[in-house]
């Protein structure tokens, strides 16, 4: 059986309704919310802080940690527990590496910067929802970042390529390939690549792509948000 | 070619500010081929041939020779240190503390001891940012009585204003003492309590607009009308 119309009746390579908010956490340096579809990601900014234990100070720049939580009531499935998981510090780790790679830390060595993302809705495309609000929230706490990251999901549901898929498709009967995928849209790299499933080699890059025009869209709404929480206040 | 974002927009990380060989990347902003793009969040300044952007937010970053508000968390034989803002403590030495004379076993909590606030200046800041403080130099010294406010560092610039312009105008008006350290923290103390907070509110109202325009006008319409209540 072919997929023929998503579930939601999107187009392929349409997002879901998406919606940012920045400084929504007043005690943190800097936060912000990424909503997309049903999944809701918020992100803190704590530091530059004292660093323990010693032997994980760098002396030449700040180290980046980044926290990742679904919250307990956030959704449905097996992969929502509550507490810190195998699968929660794969997503800690991958998070990190993407952030690194825009990020300039070199102004705080030996000090530590805290990125807690904490999911209170989830509905599949957490990963990314919680990198499209954690690079806001850095760059509302006023970090120094070659480029904003965004980050989407693209995959292959039946026998489509599609674009932000959400749990009813990635858990689709026939199977389903999903391709979390962070991009600078300014310079066109790429910060995190995942697959889970089999792809054949033209459909991935089909699927990149999809995921890059998605990418600049985000970009788009994420810059809004940043430049709204200024503006409002004139 | 040219400049693609005017003078005094925000702008966000990784947006292209100018384009071409014309222009000079300033603090804020890198070049990258040929564009000059902004890595911070902030407003962007054009002054001759230099972009920049001035950041809007951000934690306080020590540099030498700022003056700063710091709390006394700890000591030792030899120093005491500092809470300044930063991630790591800045370090007070015997010598940097005083002019007098301090007699070899004197308790050193006569001094400073635990809580005090003092206003300090920055000395030396190495490249794994150990920071040294010293209290010797005009104005620095143990604060008594007052009122602390921390507001973000980064805005620090408008409450002092040109020349010191705006904190001048909250000083007169409500006939407060004030002092604003470099990094973020303000000490007030006035003879009434009304004109402590009438000042207190001034400063936070600055630091909620810090990125308007026509600030001064809008603070001393403010501080006016507070003082007839």
């Amino acid at each position: 059986m072919s997929y023929n119309k998503r579930n939601d009746g999107r187009a392929f390579d349409e997002l879901r309704p998406m919606d940012a908010k920045v400084g929504i956490i007043k005690n943190a340096l800097g936060s912000a919310m990424f909503r997309i579809g049903k999944t809701v990601a918020l992100a803190a900014v704590y530091g530059p802080s004292e660093l323990f234990p010693k032997f994980l100070q760098k002396k030449e720049e700040g180290l980046l940690r980044c926290t990742y939580n679904m919250m307990a009531f956030s959704g449905s499935g097996t992969r929502v527990k509550p507490g810190p998981s195998r699968r929660s510090r794969e997503i800690e780790l991958v998070t990190r590496n993407a952030l690194e790679s825009v990020l300039d830390l070199s102004e705080c060595p030996r000090a530590v910067i805290n990125v807690n993302i904490e999911l209170i809705q989830t509905d599949a495309g957490t990963r990314c929802a919680g990198i499209c609000a954690a690079s806001m929230a850095l760059a509302d706490a006023g970090f120094k970042m070659k480029d904003l990251v965004a980050a989407v999901s693209a995959g292959l549901v039946g026998d489509k390529i599609v674009l932000d898929l959400d749990y009813s498709e990635e858990s689709f009967e026939e199977g389903a390939v999903d391709i979390p995928m962070a991009f600078m849209p300014r310079t066109g790299k790429i910060a995190l690549l995942q697959l889970d499933g089999e792809i054949t080699k033209e459909q991935l890059r089909e699927a990149i792509k999809l995921a890059k025009k998605g990418c600049k869209q985000i970009c788009e709404v994420q810059r809004q948000a940043l430049k709204e929480k200024y503006k409002t206040e004139e | 070619m040219g400049i693609l974002i005017e003078d005094k927009q925000i702008v966000v990380p990784g947006e292209e500010v100018a384009e071409g060989m014309d222009f000079l990347p300033a603090p804020g902003t890198f070049r990258d081929g040929d564009k000059i793009v902004a890595c911070q969040l902030g407003l962007v300044n054009i002054s001759g041939r230099l972009i920049k952007v001035i950041p809007l937010e951000g934690a306080y970053m020590p540099k030498r020779g700022d003056v700063v508000i710091g709390k006394i968390n700890d000591l030792t034989y030899s120093n005491w240190f500092v809470d300044i803002g930063y991630a790591y403590e800045a370090a007070l030495s015997m010598k940097e503390a005083t002019t007098e004379f301090i007699e070899r076993g004197a308790e050193l909590t006569d001094y400073y001891t635990y809580d005090d606030v003092i206003v300090a200046k920055i000395t030396n800041v190495t490249k794994s940012k150990s920071i040294d403080l010293s209290m010797i130099g005009p104005g620095l010294r143990k604060l008594q009585g007052g009122r602390l406010l921390e507001i973000s560092a980064q805005k620090v610039p408008r409450v002092v204003g040109k020349q010191g312009s705006m904190i001048s105008m909250i000083k007169e008006i409500t006939n407060c003492q004030i002092i604003v350290g470099q990094n973020g923290r303000v000490w007030i103390s006035g003879t009434e309590i009304w004109q402590e907070r009438l000042a207190s509110e001034a400063v936070l109202l600055i630091a909620r607009k810090a990125h308007t325009h026509g600030l001064t006008d809008r603070v001393k319409a403010f501080l006016e009308s507070g003082s007839k209540k």
